[in-house]
């Protein structure tokens, strides 16, 4: 199994009510997967769990059958660069690079780039004249489509999306949604998605909803 | 993984190169001041070294006549029969050179130029056409003497060596010789000196003349002056890295959550900030040689005025300088950027990515604490601390004690001026002031400590000035002074201005030891000059009758604190004779102890000296004509005679010279704090484009927009100038009364200058405006699509 929840627990401190209760799935390779919810029902908290990028209080979430729980910062680290890919809503690019280093960034840190597939990615993407532009220079749905080409190049196993559309207009989003799920569905990765949107969780193979931290 | 790490790090600098900039020149600028005066520093403790090297100063002890007569050459002869293994010196002044004679077969080993020297050999230097030894500079400025000329590089600045017979010759003074350099191993069997040579005295080599340490106070001077640039550029790099940091925070937190290791992006963070510490670090070291090259001139003015010490006005690139620059720019890197990476090590990877400079005015409330606690810790030095380390340790706490207090100060300022802001413009610019206070403050804590060390030092040097003046017109009341070469031609002079001057006072004076410190005797005619003039600092009744029928002396205000001689303590001036203080008189610009005896008894007790310089009282109006009629008819070169003008005026050369370091340091301390003010400004100016948007787009011009930035950095200046002032005065007084104290040995009177303040005031305020004006110029050219842009959430 590519991702396994099992009653995972997280509370934040100074809040009594815990924000995930006993939350458990599985997710295997090539799975499709929108998390929905109502704002503050828990899916970025969820998405950060199994991203490495916090900590659950309890229970257990690995992938590939390690438990992201127990390890060290080092251990997620390694697991976030070449693991797990994460597409944030804000795109979170490098200001001070251009389109194309950007793009062949993560793959760098993962010790995975590939020129071509970064090239390829970019064109694919729609990113072919902008390669040498800094993201400022950008509009967002061209932002958000650096972004997503940055977390595929070094191929992750499982992407993470956390409302990457929300900054879109409705076409836009459309796009760059289409885009994303096919270069996924190339690469074999799961994908989770976080979304507000019914319209974009339809498009998935499977539907989770969150409802004050449990699934419904 | 560590290459794409890096190239992210330093594509910042290169999309940010005005803040790249604001960093590099920051560390450069206090790098260049504080290793330009290590370099005077260095060339100054190397030129001590040489001459210590070179004519034993220090090294050996040495023997010297009681009464600073010559030694005849029997008495030396006598020495050598008696077992002394001692070593002749003589040396007087050919031209402006110091040339000094030494015997190269009776020195001890490694005094004189030939072992060192190249081009030398004994049989060459003993000739009768003989060599002397010297920098290439000072050979330059050698009469001509038919000897052959050696450029020795280790020899001292300014001095010259020969053998001893050919500077007998070339000085005019045959058979006689100075002192004498005593071997470290003598004979146990040799008699004593005083049953040889009762009238020479032994003087041990760690109590020999030691020009390093007389002039250690004025390195720690410049030391310190140096230590406060330095501290100053700090303020600047601290706020550039900060700055960096806050605007890079986004990016490390995108990095880390691509995966990032936090130790491995601290490390580099560290590397990027260490290598740009060392290219600018060597930016300062070459800016501190160009800063260096230009003072040291001065400086060796300075050093020779005040302690006849004699340096190289030529600067050598030595590693202890450079060296130091490239630690210090390293060392205020790492304190700059230890806060910086301390809080990127806690940063938790998922809190918000928002600027946190503006959530800083947390801290006033502990900086208030320490400032306090740091000024009480100045005042309790004043009170009950001595000594000149503790002097400047004093300074420090009241400088940055004051530095620390100006952020919650400002905000008190702020805030009155806040609740007496009328309409929602004055109440935005008031609220907006504060918000920008804490991104401001550390280039507003680098303008408080160069205005307060601008009005510190100027009222130091002013009040300096003043008493320096005063006193000079008690003390050179004379209206010539004239100087014979010898008892012949002083008979001449005293015989053709007989019953044509008012009065002739004879200056008698002799070298001595008082109290074991080097002193010199004067004795003084009893005559109305010296009692309508002179004003002492502390006397007893009836002084100058009592000073006229022999009954004690006058010392002056050096001697009276190192010896610490107050009125009526017993001073010895010669074997068997003990007179009591009567008065102690200031005697600024003299490092050296000073003893007035009654002219008769100075005869009496020195009756081998004769007086060959001599001061005339006469009507101003006929000194010209005397002048001319001393030339003519006694002989006297024009050299030999000055008018009270002319020492006035070559007195306050001197006095303007020493102070001319001091001065320029000053200036260019102010300048980085007016620089420093500019780079915060400008970076901020980034920073703040969420602020001014929204005030933009309710219909505020950019053009109304920048000229209230302008008068927001002039406001900020005007109270950071009003609380520099009396920091300043703080620190007037505490160099005028404490410093200077443990440093020359006087006491100054404190004036103030309230129009110099002014002058500094209005200069400060030109200054924030300037450094205001180019931020200010480019937010009235700012595209509004970029404004636009902050609505758009595009930022």
């Amino acid at each position: 199994m590519l991702l396994d929840l099992r009653t995972v627990t997280k509370t934040y401190p100074g809040t009594e009510a815990p924000v995930l209760r006993a939350v458990s799935f599985s997710v295997a390779a090539g799975d499709r997967l929108a998390l929905t919810g109502e704002s503050g029902s828990g899916k970025s908290t969820l998405l950060h769990l199994i991203g490495g990028l916090d900590t659950a209080d309890s229970g257990v979430v690995a992938i590939e059958g390690s438990d992201l729980t127990p390890m060290h910062d080092a251990g997620r680290a390694a697991l976030r660069r070449g693991t797990v890919g994460v597409i944030f809503q804000q795109f979170n690019l490098i200001p001070s690079l251009t389109v194309a280093a950007n793009i062949a960034f993560q793959a760098r840190l993962a010790g995975r780039h590939d020129p071509d597939r970064a090239r390829a990615l970019a064109l694919r993407l729609g990113l072919g004249d902008h390669l040498h532009k800094y993201p400022e220079q950008l509009s967002g749905g061209q932002q958000q489509r650096v972004a997503i080409a940055r977390t595929l190049a070094p191929r992750p196993k499982l992407v993470l999306a956390d409302e990457p559309t929300g900054n879109l207009d409705e076409a836009t989003a459309d796009r760059v949604m289409d885009l994303m799920c096919e270069l996924v569905a190339e690469t074999g990765a799961g994908l989770i998605m976080a979304t507000h949107s019914e319209r974009l969780a339809g498009r998935m193979m499977r539907r989770l909803h969150l409802r004050s931290g449990q699934l419904a | 993984m560590t290459w794409a790490i890096l190239t992210a790090l330093i594509g910042h600098w290169r999309r940010n190169p005005v803040q790249l900039f604001t960093l590099l020149a920051g560390l450069a600028l206090g790098t260049a001041l504080w290793s330009g005066v290590q370099a005077i520093n260095a060339e100054a403790r190397a030129s001590y070294d040489a001459a210590a090297a070179t004519l034993g100063e220090a090294r050996y002890a040495q023997i010297t006549s009681r009464s600073g007569e010559p030694i005849a050459q029997a008495t030396y002869i006598a020495l050598l029969r008696a077992g002394w293994v001692v070593s002749p010196v003589v040396e007087g002044k050919l031209g402006p050179v110091r040339l000094v004679g030494i015997d190269p077969l009776t020195a001890p080993a490694g005094v004189g130029p030939l072992p060192q020297g190249r081009g030398g050999d004994l049989a060459a230097f003993l000739s009768a056409r003989g060599q002397i030894f010297a920098r290439a500079a000072t050979l330059g400025t050698l009469p001509a003497t038919g000897a052959d000329l050696v450029a020795a590089p280790q020899v001292a600045p300014n001095t010259a060596l020969a053998d001893i017979g050919l500077v007998q010759r070339l000085l005019h003074r045959p058979d006689q010789i100075d002192r004498l350099l005593v071997a470290p191993d003598q004979p146990l069997t040799r008699r004593p000196l005083a049953e040889i040579a009762p009238d020479l005295t032994l003087t041990e080599a760690s109590e020999a003349n030691d020009v390093a340490k007389l002039t250690d106070s004025f390195h720690l001077n410049l030391t310190a002056f140096g230590l406060l640039s330095f501290a100053v550029g700090l303020f600047i790099v601290h706020g550039a890295i900060g700055l960096a940091f806050e605007q890079r925070r986004p990016m490390m937190r995108t990095l880390r959550a691509l995966g990032v290791p936090l130790g491995r992006l601290i490390a580099l963070v560290g590397l990027e900030l260490a290598g740009l510490a060392l290219l600018a670090g060597a930016l300062g070291v070459a800016l501190g040689y160009v800063v260096a090259a230009s003072l040291l001139p001065d400086v060796a003015a300075t050093l020779r005025g005040l302690y006849g010490a004699e340096v190289s006005g030529e600067l050598a690139l030595r590693p202890a300088w450079w060296l130091s620059g490239l630690a210090m720019a390293l060392g205020g890197t790492a304190v700059a950027a230890g806060g910086a990476l301390w809080s990127l090590a806690r940063m938790p990877l998922l809190a918000s990515g928002q600027p946190r400079a503006w959530a800083m005015a947390r801290r006033q409330r502990g900086q208030a604490v320490l400032a306090v606690a740091l000024m009480a810790l100045a005042g309790g030095l004043a009170l009950w601390g001595h000594g000149l380390l503790i002097g400047f340790v004093m300074l420090g706490a009241l400088l940055i004690g004051g530095a620390l207090a100006l952020p919650p100060l400002l905000a008190l300022g702020l805030r009155w001026g806040a609740a007496r802001a009328r309409g929602p413009l004055a109440q935005w610019f008031w609220a907006d002031t504060q918000q920008q206070l804490p991104g401001l403050s550390l280039a507003l804590m680098a303008l408080l400590l160069a205005m307060a060390a601008n009005v510190g030092v100027s009222t130091m040097v002013s009040s300096f000035r003043m008493t320096f003046t005063a006193f000079l017109d008690q003390r050179l009341a004379s209206e010539l002074y004239v100087t014979a070469s010898d008892e012949a031609q002083a008979r001449a002079v005293t015989d053709l201005v007989a019953g044509r001057v008012r009065a002739v006072l004879p200056i008698l004076s002799i070298d001595r030891t008082i109290a074991g410190l080097p002193a010199r005797v004067y004795g003084a005619r009893d005559d109305a000059t010296y009692r309508d003039n002179w004003r002492f600092l502390r006397a007893a009744p009836d002084v100058w009758d009592r000073l006229a029928r022999g009954e004690g002396v006058l010392i002056n205000e050096q001697l009276y604190r190192r010896a610490h001689l107050d009125l009526g303590a017993n001073v010895t001036v010669a074997p068997g004779l003990a007179l009591p203080v009567l008065g102690i008189y200031g005697d600024y610009g003299n490092p050296e102890g000073q003893v007035v005896l009654t002219e008769a008894l100075f005869r009496k007790l020195f009756p081998t000296v004769s007086a060959l310089r001599f001061g005339l009282r006469l009507d101003p109006a006929k000194t010209g004509a005397l002048r001319a009629e001393l030339h003519d008819k006694a002989g006297l070169p024009d050299s030999a005679t000055v008018d009270q003008a002319a020492i006035k005026a070559l007195s306050l050369g001197i006095f303007e010279r020493t102070f001319a370091v001091t001065t320029a340091l000053n200036i260019l301390t102010l300048a980085v704090a007016g620089f420093a003010m500019m780079m915060s400004l400008l970076t901020l100016a980034v920073l703040r484009l969420p602020q001014l948007a929204p005030v933009w787009a309710l219909g505020l011009t950019r053009a109304r927009l920048a000229l209230l930035e302008l008068v927001r950095a002039v406001v900020l200046a005007a109270l950071t100038g009003a609380l520099a002032l009396p920091l300043g005065l703080a620190l007037a007084w505490a160099l005028l009364s404490v410093v200077n104290v443990e440093a020359f040995g006087w006491l100054l009177p404190m004036y103030l200058f309230p129009l110099e303040y002014l002058r500094l005031g209005g200069l400060a305020l030109l200054a924030a405006a300037l450094a205001a004006a180019w931020p200010a110029w480019r937010l009235s050219r700012l595209p509004p699509t970029q404004l636009l842009g902050v609505f758009r959430n595009e930022r």
